[in-house]
């Protein structure tokens, strides 16, 4: 009966809608997110409230983002691509739009321009690095530490990591190479401009491994983004690198004796890609709810969910509490002036080119124990 | 009575025998059988079809991907062909360049280019770039002999005109060359539409003019099927303007163009006069303006190594080895891992399969030999772990294990183990043998289980009688027995550890994880699927080889389920 | 009921046996079986004759009591060391093993030199006439060849005794009788104690020395097979064993060795009190079919007759089975040879029939 009706009002909307609007829009659309506390926010910020201006409107949600690119492949090799719009981080938009299944957009026509009337494009500057990524947020890779274990001298200093004399105990690190090479490079002296130029080289591959060799028994590898905070939480590690976020909620939320180390965290982009080739009356609604989700407000309104940065510069100046703790959360963000003093910008057409050689050297490091 | 024998005796002496019906018996009863397969087939047959659908066909397409390569020579047909005169020595010439820039053009437009060089980036760092750059400044290669032309005079830059040209205004078509290029077209793209072009290049046309006809007739093929646009109203490609500089770079064209009559012969004489202010250099220049490493040998190497439509270099990756222009060698050895994953899986399966016989043939013992209502209670307990999601059971031995954690604690607690000199039984070769050997348990003991009900109790009662000592009986008479048992326990175990790669990822840190890891990574991250289904397809091989063993030193009927 | 000796081979004293601790499978058991004696426990399922065969294979402990092997008490000593030969009832020969080794391995756990082994397999399949099947498996013989298989697996190592726990129960009608002899002869032969348990009686009645009938854990008559059929003790053996008339009545009189019976119809019979004694005693009269007498000539002038109607009569080759309506009961069978003077009775016929009053038993009611 329920469904019954739903459908009636579907229905009833979609005929309102298709005399409204030039193009009829699908009265569905599945999104495909990272669970936890970050769909959460997405959710809170963006499908609801858009749900409340489109009633009947329904909205389904799918987990796959960790493996979205294998997924779209695999759907598009089947010529059936299920999903309306699909958050992955930057590098992983770039292989997308790279394979052709992600839709090439202009920002400046898809895009809301932000109130003061400066184009979406400009709004997000660079931080469109690829031509099929609508950016979202702006989160950084960075280390938290166990205010317990590390005595009267809290590291302050990427290098503290690879101090296994002043600090002593276990590490956890990502089990890939991206970001722990740059900051093995960093600490073994190359200045930070260098760094992938120097990693380009035979020599400075060897250099960095060289420098993850002093620490190398002295860390758990990671590959899920909760290990680290479940490490961190049960004093497996003295400290240990994920996604910004993930500590603040160790930090405020669980309330654990952890703090972070922001010097030299590494910022990366989540977005969302639109999967190339949807049917037009699905393109044409994700297209008014990607507009809609990405304009300054819904972008600040975001960040009182989690603490991750709005990716338009307009969004800024609107973040504001969280919105159950309560707290400032403009000191939680990354690109906040007091955090961002040391940062890089990880560099995803580098790591396009040298991602599979280094990988590949990388894992035969880490296998040979 | 006297009928019946006299047919009998018949049949003996004049050849077959005959059914009543006096069809020969043979081949009514091989016709009765056949209706009865074909019975059998059709009751079997949604099954069969599903299996062929869910599972053949899934293996049969791995073992396909894992030498399939035709990415190159469909992206690249022309630059593939040019390279074959290449002797490798010193980088390629004009011709080549010439032939990449047509190419990639139309390979850029069809966003197939960057797939490309995903490939190839997997051999030669670098060339996914290369590609992806490259591609995107494919248009100003081209822009350079617009720019010419459309000063020479002003009608090229008119849609219609050259569609007037390049059909010669209705003359003779030249379907040759539209079929062949629509072919490759085809192979480049998967999903192109099929329909009217609107469009046929002139026959007198592409005689005069081959290398413009030919991109014209890919930009009207494009045009129409990929983006659904009518040819004669769309700007043609910078690419055809590069093309008509080509042909008119050649001087014998230049004389031909001054006798031929038809439409825009004028506007084709003014632009062959104008022919010494084309780009000069050629293609070769042009690509190194836009990236140095065109001149780089080994990314031409890559593309010849790999151009064949069949390649073995994924299986070659596989066992650390390496096909390059010089032929197979072996990897860096900073880059060699699969043999040494390949051993540890094969290792540490063995490992895990020995440690649930050791576990669970007591067990099963216990299960078969309780009274019913204890033995029963006792499944119960052994398949509880069957109804826990594998993440959790995985999470317990981390939280059990860890160096913080239940053991290291309660060891700790009763001073077996010094506060600082915790254990390490995690993130190790160890937890993994842990964790998967609680996992893997209950299929090491059912089949034990199942094949030990079967045994009677008689037998050791028996032994014991004829004068055999508890221990006897048991390893003489009962052990033999159960063997079948051990047997389907110990492939259910191995064959399902060799391909876990949850647990390992999650407890085994860098020692302790499988070739099935590797597998997982190629898949849904690298992306590298060519790479995963050949380590895929050795794994099978090697299960396969395994069991042709285990059939011979034990026999494969010696293995029972129950 | 026996007398427990002290010089038997196999000797029970006051065995018993309990599983749960509250109730007896085996109640106050005296048995002694002699050196070379076939014995047989013959007994209804759930008599006990089976646990009282484990508990002398070791296989069950006594709850209570002595079992004496060879005049020591073996309540102790583990199965293995017992070296008693034991033929078990799906013959338990193992699967995995030929013929010759399931045979060598009671020697090969002997520590028996190879050549010794093997000649005392090739020996022992002799003895069953299967000495070309020695390289083959259990599973590919017959029922029968399994069955001596298994006779020659509990000999080869030449114990003293052997038990057999029904033994033929899988076999046909025709192989089992060939078994029984083959089985008799042999141990005979050889001279060895066989304790033999079954619940078939002409397997017990043909091939044993002694019968031990069990009923309710307890030894209800031991006996040679003739006296156990001619002269039960009880009427759970009258009635167990073999064919048997029986009637309920009252004891009129005992004199002269013969007891008059009143039967509940009212008829009196003769009959030979066993275990009765006094007028008035309840009894239950016991009569085998073939010596009740329907021919006047042939009985006593005084003897006591009862009138009877034929009910139905069955031809059954070497004898006529006659199904007659006596004192109330109407299926009372009497047996007769098929010999050409003898009559053969019409249904509805009204005759009179008796019996030698030795013939029938008065036993307890």
């Amino acid at each position: 009966m329920r469904r019954m009706t739903t459908l009636l009002a579907t229905s009833a909307l979609a005929v309102t809608a298709s005399a409204t609007f030039a193009q009829e829009m699908a009265d569905s659309m599945t999104l495909v997110s990272w669970g936890g506390a970050y769909q959460a926010s997405q959710r809170n910020a963006y499908a609801e409230p858009y749900k409340e201006m489109h009633p009947g409107l329904e909205v389904v949600w799918d987990e796959s983002s960790n493996e979205a690119v294998a997924k779209l492949r695999a759907m598009n090799e089947a010529g059936n691509v299920t999903w309306d719009l699909v958050d992955v981080v930057a590098s992983d938009a770039m292989r997308l739009c790279d394979e052709g299944l992600a839709m090439e957009y202009d920002p400046d026509e898809l895009l809301a321009p932000a109130p003061d009337g400066t184009p979406a494009s400009e709004d997000f500057g660079d931080l469109i690095v690829s031509d099929c990524f609508i950016p979202q947020i702006v989160y950084s890779t960075t280390f938290g530490y166990r205010t317990d274990m590390v005595g009267d001298t809290p590291p302050d200093d990427i290098c503290d990591v690879f101090d296994l004399e002043a600090y002593p105990g276990k590490r956890s690190l990502e089990k890939r190479p991206i970001n722990n090479m740059e900051w093995a490079l960093l600490c073994s002296g190359v200045a930070k401009e260098d760094i992938y130029d120097v990693l380009e080289t035979e020599e400075g591959q060897n250099q960095a491994f060289a420098k993850l060799d002093t620490i190398k028994d002295q860390v758990i590898w990671w590959s899920a983004g909760a290990d680290t905070p479940q490490l961190l939480a049960d004093g497996e590690v003295v400290m240990g690198s994920t996604y910004n976020g993930r500590l603040f909620s160790v930090i405020e939320e669980q309330d654990q004796p952890v703090a972070m180390l922001w010097d030299a965290q590494v910022f990366d982009l989540d977005g969302w890609i639109i999967p190339a080739g949807l049917p037009a009356d699905r393109l044409a609604r994700v297209k008014d709810f990607v507009k809609f989700a990405t304009d300054t407000q819904r972008l600040a309104d975001q960040a009182a969910y989690i603490s991750y940065g709005p990716a338009r510069q307009s969004s800024a100046p609107l973040v504001g509490e969280h919105a159950e703790l309560g707290i400032d959360m403009a000191p939680h963000m990354p690109t906040d002036p007091d955090n961002a003093q040391n940062t890089f910008l990880y560099n995803y057409e580098w790591w396009a080119d040298y991602r599979d050689d280094l990988d590949a050297k990388f894992q035969a490091w880490l296998a040979k124990g | 009575m006297s009928d019946a024998s006299t047919s009998m005796s018949d049949a003996s002496t004049a050849g077959p025998m005959l059914a009543a019906d006096g069809t020969p018996l043979k081949r009514s009863l091989r016709k009765a059988l056949r209706r009865e397969k074909m019975r059998a087939l059709m009751l079997i047959a949604p099954l069969l079809f599903f299996i062929l659908l869910t599972f053949i066909a899934p293996i049969a397409d791995m073992l396909f991907r894992s030498v399939e390569n035709q990415i190159v020579s469909n992206t690249l047909p022309r630059t593939v062909i040019a390279l074959d005169d290449w002797d490798g020595q010193e980088e390629p010439g004009e011709k080549v360049y010439q032939a990449l820039y047509f190419d990639l053009f139309v390979a850029a437009e069809a966003k197939e280019h960057t797939k490309l060089g995903t490939r190839l980036n997997y051999e030669e760092t670098g060339i996914s770039s290369l590609f992806r750059t490259t591609g995107r400044r494919s248009d100003d290669i081209g822009e350079a002999y617009q720019d010419v032309f459309e000063d020479v005079d002003p009608r090229f830059k008119e849609a219609g005109f050259w569609y007037d040209m390049m059909t010669a205004g209705g003359g003779e078509p030249d379907t040759a060359l539209m079929s062949e290029r629509l072919g490759t077209m085809n192979r480049l793209i998967a999903d192109l539409a099929s329909g009217d072009i609107g469009f046929a290049p002139a026959a007198e046309i592409s005689a005069l003019l081959p290398k413009t006809a030919e991109a014209y007739t890919d930009f009207a093929i494009f045009t129409a099927l990929a983006d659904g646009d009518v040819v004669a109203e769309e700007d043609p490609w910078e690419a055809v303007y590069a093309a008509l500089g080509v042909d008119l770079a050649n001087a014998e064209t230049r004389d031909a163009v001054q006798v031929y009559e038809g439409p825009g012969a004028d506007a084709l004489r003014a632009a062959a006069a104008a022919a010494d202010q084309l780009p000069a250099g050629g293609f070769k220049s042009a690509f190194l303006d836009v990236d140095e490493d065109w001149a780089s040998q080994g990314v031409w190497e890559t593309i010849k190594t790999y151009s064949a439509s069949y390649t073995p270099g994924y299986f070659l990756n596989s066992v650390d080895l390496e096909l390059s222009a010089d032929g197979i060698s072996p990897r860096d050895e900073d880059q060699q891992i699969y043999i040494l994953l390949f051993k540890r899986t094969i290792f540490m399966s063995l490992t895990i399969m020995f440690s649930c016989i050791l576990l669970g043939y007591p067990i099963a013992w216990l299960l078969a030999n309780l009274p019913v209502r204890t033995s029963n209670l006792l499944l119960i307990l052994v398949l509880l772990p069957f109804w826990t999601s594998l993440l959790v059971r995985t999470s317990a031995w981390k939280v059990l294990l860890q160096q913080q954690g239940v053991i290291n604690d309660i060891l700790v607690w009763s001073g077996i183990v010094d506060d600082a000199n915790r254990l390490v039984m995690i993130n190790n070769q160890f937890g993994t043998i842990v964790a998967m050997t609680h996992i893997l348990l209950p299929f090491m003991i059912l089949p034990l289980y199942s094949v030990m009900q079967t045994i009677p109790p008689s037998y050791l009662r028996a032994a014991k009688s004829l004068g055999a000592t508890n221990w006897t009986a048991f390893w003489r008479v009962y052990f033999p027995q159960s063997v079948p048992g051990i047997g389907a326990g110990s492939i259910l175990v191995f064959i399902l550890s060799i391909g876990y790669y949850i647990t390992p990822e999650l407890v085994g840190g860098t020692t302790g994880t499988f070739i099935s890891n590797r597998i997982a990574y190629h898949i849904s991250s690298s992306l590298n699927w060519g790479l995963a289904a050949a380590l895929g397809s050795i794994l099978l091989a090697a299960v396969l080889i395994l069991y042709w063993a285990y059939d011979k030193i034990v026999g494969i009927d010696n293995v029972k389920l129950g | 009921m026996t007398n427990a000796s002290e010089n038997g081979f196999v000797v029970f004293d006051r065995v018993q046996k309990s599983y749960d601790g509250e109730t007896l499978v085996v109640k106050d058991l005296n048995l002694s079986v002699g050196r070379g004696e076939f014995l047989t426990m013959l007994g209804p399922s759930g008599s006990g004759k089976t646990t009282c065969l484990m508990m002398l294979a070791g296989f069950e402990t006594a709850t209570h009591g002595d079992i004496l092997l060879g005049g020591k008490p073996i309540n102790n000593i583990p199965p293995h060391k017992r070296g008693i030969g034991m033929v078990f009832q799906n013959y338990a020969l193992f699967p995995h093993m030929t013929i010759a080794e399931n045979l060598s391995f009671p020697l090969e756990v002997r520590k028996i030199g190879k050549s010794e082994r093997e000649e005392k397999v090739t020996r022992a399949l002799g003895m069953v006439q299967m000495e070309t099947f020695g390289g083959r498996r259990p599973a590919q013989l017959s029922g029968g060849q399994q069955q001596r298989v298994a006779l020659a697996r509990a000999l080869v190592f030449e114990p003293e005794l052997v038990l057999m726990d029904e033994p033929l129960g899988a076999l046909d009608k025709q192989l089992r009788e060939h078994m029984q002899f083959e089985i008799t002869n042999l141990a005979h032969e050889l001279g060895i104690t066989t304790v033999y348990v079954t619940h078939d009686q002409t397997e017990a009645l043909t091939m044993s020395d002694n019968v031990a009938v069990f009923d309710d854990g307890r030894i209800q008559q031991l006996a040679a097979p003739d006296k156990l059929y001619e002269e039960p003790e009880n009427s759970f053996v009258a009635q167990f064993i073999g064919e048997n008339n029986t009637m309920l009545g009252t004891i009129q009189s005992v004199e002269n060795g013969v007891a008059v019976v009143q039967l509940d119809s009212g008829d009196l019979i003769d009959t030979k009190p066993i275990n009765v004694s006094k007028p008035g005693e309840r009894t239950r009269v016991s009569i085998r079919p073939e010596r009740v007498e329907f021919n006047k000539d042939r009985l006593h002038a005084d003897a006591h007759t009862l009138k009877a109607e034929v009910v139905e009569f069955i031809y059954m080759g070497d004898i006529f089975r006659t199904k007659l309506k006596v004192a109330g009961l109407d299926d009372f069978i009497i047996k007769t040879r098929n010999a050409p003077d003898q009559r053969r009775l019409q249904p509805g016929e009204m005759i009179e029939i008796g019996w030698m009053p030795e013939d029938c038993r008065a036993l307890d009611a």
